[in-house]
C-alpha cells in the first residue's frame, strides 16, 4: 500500500499561522498530508524539535515565520534563518536530504502563498518518500 | 561480610579512563582498603572465567568505560551486568559515545576498507580484510564482529549511574565511590555531576558581554587566544553553554574551548542540536537585519564540520545516533 507523506509545518503565531487561517478563509486548496504546530515565534523551533519530528516519523519539516523585518519579537526570524541553514548543513552530514527541511516566510494575508508552499513541499517530499531512520536502531552490516 | 567487590572493564576506549583511576594517587589506597577488586584486565590478572564463576550479583559495582562496538564487548558487558549489583558507565565513551562515537559518521565497511586496504601506508596486496572466521592450516581462527554502529553502554545493558568526562576527574570518581560505599546514591539513572552548565562555573562567564555576539567564527589555531575572555566573545566555538559542569573547566584553564566531554546539561537530550542552536543564534547577531542570506552562508562557512564539532563526544547518544547507512 502506498503511504501518504507526513509533513510537520511549524508556524509562528503572528504571521504564518494567521496566513494558514487566511488560506482556510479563502478556501485555498491544500493537500491534507500536513500537520501544523503553532509556536509563538519561529525562533522557538529549536533544532532539537525538528530532529525529533523526523525521529517521530515526519517525512519533511517546514518552518514558517514572519517575513524579515516583521517578526513580532523583532529579530526572532533572523535567528531562525541561521539555525535552519546551519541545521541543514549538519543534517547533510547525517545523509538526510536537503529538501526534507525547508524554511519560508508567510505573512498573515498570504493564504495563497501558504497553500503554494505547503503543496510544493508535499509534492517534493512525496518524491523522496518516507525518511527511514530505523538503520540507527538495527544493526546493518 | 567481606569487603564489597568491584570490577573495572574497558570497551572501545583509549585507556585514559583506566589512567584516571590510577590518577586517584593516594586516594586509590583508600579505595583498595575499602573494596576488593575482583576484575581489572588492564592491571590485574583475572580472566573472564573467574567472572563467570561468580554468583549473579556478587560484584557490588562494575565501572565500565568505553563505547560498545564489537561482539566481544557486548558479551563482556552483559556478563558483568549479570554479576553486578550496580553498573556505572564510567567516562564519556560509555556515557554518551565519546570520540570513538564519531565513527558513526562512517560505517564498518568504510572503516575496515580504509584501515586495511586503502591507506597509502598499508601494504596489503591481496586486499585481506579481517573476517570473523578464517580457515588456517591448524583449523579456524575467529575475531569478534565489528559492528556498524558505535553504541553507548546504556544502549546495550541497563546502567545505574553515569560518571561523565574524558576522563572523569578524580573528585567525581571519589565522590561516586564514597557515595556507593556509604549507600548514599541519588536516584537510579543519575549522572554523578552537577546539573548546571559549564558556563555557570566557568571563571570567564563574568567576562561574557551582556549582548553576546560572534562576528565571525575563528578556529583555535587561527588566533592568539586571550585566556581571560570568554571564548565565544573571541569568536571561538565553545560548547560550554550546552555542556554539563563538573570537570573543573579543565580545557578552559588550558586556554582551549570546551568540546563537550561531560555531555549535555540536565534536561537536554541532544547535545549537538542544542549547541547548534546557541551558536547559530549569536553568530552574526549584531545588525542582523542588515545581513543578507548570502552573508549568512559565508558566516556559516566558518563552521567547517558542524556535525563533528557539535557532537564531538555525543554522537551515539544523539537523537539521530548515526549517519544514514545503506
Ligand atoms: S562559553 Fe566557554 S569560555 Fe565562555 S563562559 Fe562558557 S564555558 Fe566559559
Ligand atoms: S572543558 Fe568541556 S571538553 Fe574540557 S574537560 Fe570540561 S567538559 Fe570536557
Ligand atoms: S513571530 Fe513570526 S517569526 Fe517571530
Amino acid at each position: 500500500m502506498k503511504k501518504d507523506p507526513k509533513i510537520i509545518v511549524f508556524c509562528c503565531n503572528w504571521c504564518s499561522y494567521a496566513g494558514a487561517d487566511n488560506a482556510g478563509v479563502a478556501k485555498v486548496q491544500i493537500k491534507p498530508h500536513f500537520r501544523i504546530i503553532r509556536t509563538m515565534c519561529s525562533s522557538r523551533i529549536d533544532p532539537e524539535l525538528i530532529i525529533e519530528a523526523f525521529k517521530k516519523g515526519a517525512w519533511g519539516v517546514l518552518v514558517l515565520g514572519c517575513h524579515p523585518g516583521d517578526c513580532h519579537y523583532k529579530n526572532g526570524n533572523y535567528k531562525t534563518l541561521r539555525k535552519v541553514k546551519l541545521l541543514k548543513r549538519m543534517l547533510a552530514q547525517f545523509g538526510i536530504e536537503d529538501d526534507r527541511l525547508r524554511l519560508d516566510w508567510v505573512s498573515s494575508n498570504e493564504g495563497e502563498k501558504f497553500g503554494k508552499v505547503v503543496n510544493k513541499m508535499i509534492d517534493d517530499i512525496e518524491k523522496l518518500g518516507p525518511l527511514d531512520l530505523s538503520y540507527a536502531e538495527t544493526e546493518v552490516e | 561480610m567481606g569487603k564489597p567487590k568491584v570490577a573495572f572493564y574497558w570497551c572501545a576506549s583509549c585507556g585514559g579512563c583506566e589512567e584516571a583511576v590510577v590518577d586517584l594517587a593516594e586516594d586509590i589506597l583508600t579505595v583498595v582498603d575499602a573494596v576488593d577488586i575482583v576484575f581489572w584486565p588492564v592491571a590485574m590478572d583475572f580472566k573472564k572465567k573467574d567472572v563467570q564463576a561468580m554468583d549473579d550479583g556478587a560484584i557490588a559495582v562494575s565501572f565500565i568505560n568505553g563505547a560498545v562496538r564489537t561482539d566481544e564487548q557486548v558479551e563482556m558487558v552483559e556478563l558483568l551486568r549479570k554479576k553486578s549489583g550496580l553498573v556505572v558507565a564510567f567516562g564519556a565513551c560509555a556515557h554518551i559515545g565519546g570520540i570513538p562515537g564519531l565513527a558513526n559518521f562512517s560505517n564498518s565497511k568504510e572503516i575496515l576498507n580504509t584501515l586495511y586496504r586503502d591507506l597509502d601506508t598499508v601494504d596489503n596486496k591481496e586486499g585481506v580484510i579481517p573476517q570473523t572466521r578464517t580457515k588456517v592450516k591448524s583449523g579456524e581462527v575467529t575475531l569478534p564482529r565489528f559492528h556498524n554502529t558505535v553504541k553507548t553502554l546504556d544502549q546495550v545493558i541497563d546502567v545505574d549511574y553515569y560518571l561523565p568526562g574524558c576522563a572523569p576527574p578524580p573528585d567525581l570518581i571519589m565522590g561516586a565511590i564514597n557515595a556507593i560505599l556509604k549507600g548514599e546514591l541519588p536516584p537510579k539513572g543519575s549522572v554523578l555531576a552537577p546539573e548546571k552548565s559549564l558556563c555557570d562555573s566557568c571563571r570567564l562567564n563574568k567576562t561574557k558581554p551582556e549582548k553576546l555576539t560572534m562576528k565571525e567564527i575563528k578556529r583555535p589555531h587561527e588566533i592568539k587566544i586571550d585566556p581571560d575572555l570568554c571564548f565565544l566573545a573571541q569568536g571561538l566555538i565553545c560548547l560550554g553553554p550546552a555542556t554539563r559542569s563538573g570537570c573543573g573547566e579543565r580545557c578552559i584553564n588550558a586556554n582551549m574551548p570546551c568540546r563537550g566531554c561531560f555531555g549535555p546539561v540536565g534536561n537536554v537530550v541532544d547535545h549537538g542540536a542544542k549547541i547548534l542552536s546557541s551558536i547559530a543564534s549569536i553568530l552574526g547577531m549584531e545588525n542582523e537585519e542588515a545581513v543578507t542570506e548570502e552573508e549568512v552562508d559565508i558566516l556559516l562557512d566558518g563552521i567547517v564540520d558542524p556535525g563533528g564539532l557539535f557532537y564531538m563526544y555525543s554522537l551515539p547518544s544523539s537523537l539521530l545516533k548515526r549517519k544514514k547507512s545503506d
